[in-house]
């Protein structure tokens, strides 16, 4: 316990009252009083205009960060291909590394993935570390956790990126605690200053809030960053850089959750998460059958297709397509919400897109204010037409 | 079969928002529920004792008014409420909270499988659940939609399908095994009156740093590599265009906007 009201500095103002997300802070006399509760989230720290408040972060631990150096990408590949989320890493991870002075590697773990080295080299990579075997075919958490650790311990890099994917959400919160060290998920963005920390930018709360997150005693730092918001580089086919083969260890291959099947869904739309175009419908298309509305819409844009989650409760369409809290977290180019109200749960798995349109026959319907552009009419004559238009364009 | 439960206390996001001004947290009449993901890990649990017999147990780590969340479960049916809950276990990041759920299981006994939800809805962070499963070393299949088997000790197995981008794996474990479970996999229940009458009378454990003999170091702020800086509101959107009236027309007038944003 360490969070210390300084008593001279303490004016009584309530700043810290009103900023408390958990409601523990009162004010006797003049002075502010932390109950039980705290979490020492410090909210208060940043709201009070005095530097009342201080969290006392004891050092446990001093690391010798001099031996850290490097940034690491994990790559993501699926049957051999390498994600488009990895491009992205090395991307962010060539800007951390120049300002580092330091070399940019990629981990390649797969099956029969050599070949894609050189596209990582030329993606921004200075070093390719690839790890081979038949065991890395499916991904599979135990294996894959065990050989990335082992690398990060023998090679320390000062940074580990990865995709928040399910791959990547799965896979480094284990790798983290096997080094033990911090993670941070979810990243929309990333900076380093000149100490060499990562600051790791990244929303909570549904998206209503920004949170900056330190790894200050420990390393390597380690994100998980969001897809499609860190921006590859162009590929460059003449960069120069070197491939490493690690050598499997027997127990790097060791299972107990084994991954005995891979049943792939067939969908005529592509997967929400990966989109640049979404359209997406909800209650006001009123049936089942009427979710083809949104489909042909989605097909003519060559986007996929998103539901709220009143839609996937009504049985109207699977799971994997609803968008919003208990859902999936989408940051298209171009959202397009149909017969959607717009709540809070729908609002925050979307309103990081760049672009939102949204039809509503209801004026009022709170989606109009989070859209770009919003119609107000009805969708079973609005779609049709915006099909017929952009056929005919 | 003993099946423990992970779940969190949670703010009921949906009203939290920031003073864009003072860069604070507005918490005017912020209600705290159990984290929606945990409630289908606590009927997959419940759901699995009626299958196979035995007892399901809940853990959670918060301030003491966590307490309502784990009278919830015991309303719903979970045998068993620990609370894990100190001032010293304040500030806690992902991996000192799974570090402390992992000793609170061990010291909770003998256990086949552990269900937590995907994530909390506050952090959305998706790490104490693969972090616990790390922490007492055994297997973990997270993004359970479905159990399609599973068979009890002492063969003790289970066959899950997990949920990826394009598809499912189908995952097949030996017990003990970590589940982290989405929305998929079941519809929770509600109460009973008689569930809410025991549980209210229910003695719930609270366990402290020296119950669970752990290092001061390893928990709380102490335990916790991350730490954040600064909080702060995501940058406004701007009011957008509405367009009203004939819909030939307001589709060409949105058509025009999009083709000069080149979105399409």
């Amino acid at each position: 316990m360490s969070i210390l009201v300084l008593e001279e500095k303490c004016t009584g103002c309530r700043l810290c009252v009103k900023a408390c997300p958990f409601g523990e802070i009162s004010v006797e006399g003049k002075l502010a009083v932390i109950g039980d509760g705290c979490t020492l989230c410090g909210a208060c720290v940043s709201a009070c205009e005095f530097g009342a408040i201080e969290i006392e972060v004891e050092r446990t631990r001093e690391i010798d960060f001099s031996q850290y150096s490097g940034v690491w990408a994990v790559a993501e590949q699926k049957k051999g291909k390498v994600q488009s989320v990895t491009f992205e890493l090395l991307g962010a991870g060539r800007e951390l590394a120049d300002r580092r002075g330091s070399e940019l590697s990629a981990i390649l773990i797969g099956r029969r993935v050599a070949d894609a080295a050189g596209e990582l080299i030329a993606g921004g990579a200075d070093n390719v570390y690839v790890v081979d075997s038949p065991v890395f075919e499916q991904f599979q958490d135990e294996p894959y956790s065990r050989v990335l650790s082992r690398l990060i311990v023998k090679w320390k890099p000062e940074i580990v990126l990865a995709g928040a994917t399910a791959i990547g959400r799965s896979l480094i919160p284990r790798v983290a605690v096997m080094v033990g060290t911090g993670l941070t998920a979810d990243c929309t963005g990333l900076s380093i200053d000149d100490d060499g920390q990562l600051l790791q930018t990244r929303p909570a709360f549904g998206g209503n809030i920004m949170a900056t997150i330190l790894t200050p005693r420990h390393r390597p730092q380690m994100a998980t960053v969001r897809h499609k918001v860190m921006r590859a580089l162009p590929s460059d086919a003449s960069r120069q850089g070197k491939v490493v083969h690690v050598e499997l260890k027997e127990s790097d291959k060791f299972v107990r959750a084994k991954v005995v099947d891979f049943v792939e869904e067939e969908e005529k739309t592509a997967n929400i998460a990966e989109a640049d175009v979404i359209v997406s419908g909800g209650r006001g298309l009123q049936a089942p059958e009427n979710f083809s509305l949104v489909e042909e819409l989605a097909l003519a844009l060559g986007g996929a297709v998103g539901a709220s989650r009143a839609a996937v409760d009504a049985g109207w369409i699977p799971y994997s397509h609803q968008v919003g809290q208990t859902g999936k977290t989408v940051q298209a180019k171009l959202y397009i919400a149909c017969g959607i109200s717009g709540a809070i749960q729908h609002l925050v798995g979307m309103q990081s897109s760049d672009v939102i349109v949204a039809i509503n026959k209801d004026p009022y319907a709170p989606i109009f204010q989070v859209a770009t552009y919003g119609i107000v009419g009805d969708l079973f004559e609005i779609i049709p037409m915006m099909v017929k238009k952009l056929g005919r364009a | 079969m003993h099946i423990i439960v992970c779940i969190k206390q949670v703010p009921d996001t949906t009203n939290i928002k920031i003073n864009p001004e003072t860069n604070t947290l507005m918490r005017e009449g912020v209600e705290c529920i159990v984290n929606p993901f945990d409630m289908y890990a606590i009927e997959e649990a419940l759901r699995l004792k009626e299958r196979c017999e035995g007892k399901v147990t809940a853990v959670t780590m918060g301030p003491p008014q966590a307490e309502s969340a784990l009278r919830e479960a015991l309303s719903l049916g979970v045998d068993e409420a620990v609370l894990i809950s100190n001032r010293a276990f304040a500030g806690s990041d992902t991996l000192a909270t799974s570090f402390t759920l992992a000793r609170a299981i061990q010291k909770i006994g003998e256990y086949d499988i552990v269900i937590c939800g995907k994530q909390a809805i506050d952090g959305d962070t998706a790490q104490v659940g693969p972090g616990v499963a790390v922490q007492l070393n055994i297997p973990q299949i997270t993004f359970v939609k479905k159990i399609e088997e599973v068979t009890p000790p002492p063969a003790g197995s289970i066959r899950a399908e997990r949920m990826m981008e394009e598809g499912f794996q189908v995952v097949e474990s030996r017990l003990p095994v970590l589940l982290t479970v989405v929305k998929e996999i079941n519809e929770p229940r509600l109460p009973s009156l008689r569930g809410k009458m025991k549980a209210r009378k229910a003695n719930i454990q609270v366990w402290g740093p020296e119950e669970l003999g752990v290092d001061s170091d390893r928990i709380g702020l102490k335990g916790s590599p991350t730490y954040v800086s600064r909080i702060f509101a995501p940058p406004q959107r701007k009011s957008g265009k509405i367009f009203q009236g004939d819909a030939e027309e307001v589709v060409d007038q949105l058509l025009h906007e999009l083709r000069d944003g080149k979105l399409v």
